[in-house]
């Protein structure tokens, strides 16, 4: 049978906003706490309140892997992601510009490009995210997932309307 | 690693500015966070000096376990002379702030001195700027934050700044950073607005050296599991603080009209479900929000439903603002809290404190020792919402005779209102009461009374007391570290052996301000909760220091007896109203008229009361008169400080 592959499931609305994925990120990889060395980082617009996770979305036609100029950056046939060979890799940053999420990040201390490697698949970030804002699915379920909010939503609306329609 | 951030010395006065590492056996000692800042407090300050003053310091730090995996360690403490109180001040903040100054390279700053113009600090990966501030003055609490990463061309600055409150001197004004993380106790916003210090900005990237990532994960991951487990805490990620006003206004434990009931009736405007049920029309079911690094997720966010506000992006409000802006003044009214919430976020100043003075101000005009007159026409009435909102206003920015008396603090107005406007004034050491009521539980009103930055529910409150949990497990929390086997009880209403929990929850919540993490993580709300055993593994984990239960608990009782050697040089003495351990007359005299049927008629009994504090000064060690005796002293190695190590 064929591998689906699992991803990590963003779901920015439960997010507190926290940054422990940050933390665990920097200290599962290099053992510090730095965020600025994390894969995953919380985009916020504090004034409004709302936060956003962002981290690699493993891309299937990924810019990363096409713009690389020593194919250092390949698909993992095991986990399903994208990963970086650094002992391919010659640091020219690329990869950098050309990710259209800005998860391709430039570690300055370790001066190499670092991304989301699903930590062996236990991702950390997803262990220490108790609001569930990240999760680690099967590729499937993520459209399911959706689809049941949707559903949700239109079955509401549709109550709403009998209701208010019934008042008339 | 995480033990080489450092201490920063700035002098506004001259500009010089001076870096210095922690030693080791500092560490060993203070820790850091608060009680290594009052180690600094007590050896960098003068007796006597004038809290607004360039002679007073200013300290600003990180605890040891600060952006660590420690759960939540997240709090900043500030701490200098209190011009509230003329006593210690110290208060704490969650938020980014901290986190952010240790990844610049600091735990400590110690600012003194005061600038000829308006100023702000940038610290930045080891480097300390002094930059001006001109731009900044008059602006609120966010636009200075935002203004200040638009000047720096960086989203990612975390900032510990004043609003207007701060720069006009309000007694009580906060340092904060984000919406609403407030340093809210005892006037350290007016210590940076005296300083003509507008902010502290900070960003960093530099590695916090982790002594063991692979068990550090493990342990804070069981450690979250067992923080997030109480129930205490679900309910408080859910609805916020306000849920324990709830749980307190039902049995009597809620003070109305400034001192005058002890629950608030008709209030369902204001219970937690109805502001939770606001948090979710305005922002959604997912409105609840972290300090770094915590999964408890406390604050929640709103925006004001409408009013004169109306749609205007908040967080909170917490407990205290449900107090201040709710119960104390009789509004009621969601609104009026969630405008006033906000306005005291905005403007920088403590929602408590003000709260608590403008419903004494509120009796005083019904009881006619204040007037039309005084007020400038306001209809100070309890229950005026707007007269509320106004007098906020005029406080922050010392408009009209009574907003500028009030702006002073409660007992400098007391002077200024004269009559006998004290007696209904319910502050201890000059710094007013939480509105919560503690008549019907001696340990609560203990607590209050013998806090070392005055009145305060955060220094030492025994909040698992009102559990009546078995002897038992009381028995297996408050004997450790240190064995204890004198008494102990169950009941909330009884005086026996709630000197001792009291001792016990201010040394717990001392080593967990020096570790720089939050009391919801610790035994405070929660019984089941962590505290030195536990601390001891997170500290190896993170920092490699070894420690063992004990030495965490010495370490606190040191810092908490130079709190007291800094007060009692200052001016401290057992009963003085004004600035004793003492309580306002109407615990004592006036019994609660509301409540669970043993709290009617509850009040504090005056001799019960005495023994209670004679106990508690015989735990600390200290001498009828709350001095720490020579042998204490010479125990917890401070018999010779100031020892100007640092």
């Amino acid at each position: 049978m064929e591998v689906v592959g699992k991803v990590l499931m963003i779901n920015y609305e439960k997010c507190t906003g926290c940054r422990l994925c940050e933390l665990v990120c920097s200290v599962m990889h290099e053992g510090v706490s730095n965020p600025s060395r994390s894969r995953i980082q919380v985009v916020k617009w504090e004034s409004e309140g709302l936060y956003v996770p962002i981290s690699c979305q493993q891309c299937q036609d990924a810019p990363c892997v096409n713009v690389c100029p020593v194919k250092a950056i390949s698909r993992d046939e095991t986990l399903d992601f994208v990963k970086v060979d650094y002992d391919v890799c010659i640091g020219c940053r690329a990869c950098v510009s050309a990710c259209p999420f800005g998860a391709m990040s430039f570690d300055v201390i370790a001066k190499k490009v670092i991304k989301c490697d699903l930590c062996d698949g236990d991702p950390q970030c997803v262990r220490f995210c108790e609001i569930g804002a990240l999760e680690y699915v099967d590729a499937d379920r993520v459209s399911v997932f959706k689809k049941r909010d949707a559903a949700q939503r239109l079955s509401a609306a549709e109550k709403e309307a009998a209701a208010l329609q019934a008042q008339l | 690693m995480a033990l080489n951030r450092k201490i920063g010395y700035i002098d506004l006065s001259t500009g010089k500015i001076e870096t210095k590492p922690i030693p080791l056996d500092i560490r060993r000692k203070f820790l850091g966070g608060r009680g290594l800042d009052a180690y600094l407090l007590y050896n960098h300050t003068e007796k006597g000096i004038d809290p607004l003053g360039p002679k007073n310091v200013l300290m600003l730090s990180a605890g040891i376990l600060g952006a660590t995996l420690a759960s939540a360690s997240a709090r900043t403490h500030i701490m200098a002379k209190s011009p509230l109180t003329d006593l210690l001040g110290s208060a704490n903040m969650g938020g980014f702030f901290a986190p952010e100054l240790r990844w610049a390279g600091f735990d400590h700053l110690v600012i003194k001195g005061k600038a000829k113009n308006p100023v702000y600090l940038w610290i930045h990966n080891g480097e300390i700027e002094i930059r001006d501030a001109s731009n900044l003055w008059g602006k609120t609490v966010t636009e200075t934050q935002w203004t200040i990463r638009e000047e720096l061309g960086d989203e990612d600055v975390k900032c510990a700044v004043i609003g207007p409150a701060g720069e006009n001197l309000v007694r009580y004004a906060n340092v904060m950073t984000g919406i609403k993380d407030s340093a809210g106790r005892s006037g350290m916003g007016a210590v940076m607005g005296s300083k003509n210090l507008k902010a502290v900005a900070a960003r960093g990237t530099m590695d916090i050296k982790i002594a063991h990532p692979m068990d550090a994960l493990d342990y804070n991951k069981r450690f979250i599991d067992q923080i997030v487990s109480a129930k205490v805490n679900q309910t408080q990620g859910t609805l916020g603080t306000p849920f324990i006003w709830g749980a307190t206004n039902c049995w009597g434990g809620i003070r109305t009209r400034n001192f005058q009931y002890n629950q608030c009736e008709y209030a369902d405007d204001i219970e937690p479900e109805r502001i939770d049920e606001i948090c979710t029309e305005t922002m959604g079911p997912y409105h609840m929000a972290g300090c770094f690094g915590c999964q408890v997720h406390c604050r929640a966010q709103y925006k004001i439903p409408s009013g004169p506000y109306a749609g205007k992006y908040d967080e909170g409000p917490e407990y205290t603002s449900q107090g201040a802006f709710g119960g104390e003044p009789d509004c009621k009214n969601a609104v009026t809290v969630l405008t006033g919430n906000h306005l005291v976020d905005q403007w920088g100043v403590d929602n408590l404190e003000i709260g608590s003075l403008i419903s004494w101000a509120m009796e005083l005009y019904e009881e006619g020792i204040l007037t039309s007159k005084d007020t400038d026409g306001l209809d100070l009435r309890f229950g005026n919402d707007e007269a509320l909102l106004e007098m906020i206003r005029r406080i922050v920015f010392r408009e009209g005779w009574l907003g500028d008396t009030l702006a002073e603090g409660g007992i400098r107005a007391s002077e200024k209102i004269g009559k006998n406007s004290f007696e209904y004034l319910v502050q201890v050491k000059g710094m007013s009461n939480l509105h919560s009521d503690e008549r019907a539980t001696p340990a609560l009103a203990l607590g209050i009374a013998t806090g070392s930055r005055g009145s305060d529910h955060l220094r030492s409150r025994p909040a698992i007391d009102l559990y009546h949990l078995p002897e038992e497990v009381l028995r297996r929390i408050y004997g450790n570290p240190v064995p204890y086997d004198g008494p102990l009880s169950s009941e909330h209403t009884s005086y026996v052996g709630k000197s001792w929990m009291v001792f016990w929850q201010e040394l717990c919540y001392m080593g967990v301000d020096c570790l720089g993490i939050c009391k919801y993580h610790t035994t405070f709300l929660g019984a089941t909760l962590p505290n030195f055993e536990d601390w001891t593994k997170v500290l190896y984990y993170n920092t490699g220091l070894e420690m063992s239960p004990t030495d965490i608990w010495e370490i606190a009782e040191r810092s908490y007896n130079i709190e007291r050697l800094y007060n009692l040089r200052e001016g401290l003495t057992r009963d003085d109203p004004k600035k004793g351990d003492t309580l306002n007359h109407r615990y004592f005299d006036e019994p609660c008229r509301r409540g669970a049927p043993d709290v009617i008629g509850a009040k504090i009994d005056r001799k019960k009361f005495n023994k209670m504090i004679d106990e508690y000064y015989e735990h600390h060690g200290w001498d009828e008169n709350g001095v720490p005796t020579p042998e204490t002293l010479k125990r917890l190695g401070i018999n010779k400080e100031p020892s100007h190590l640092l």
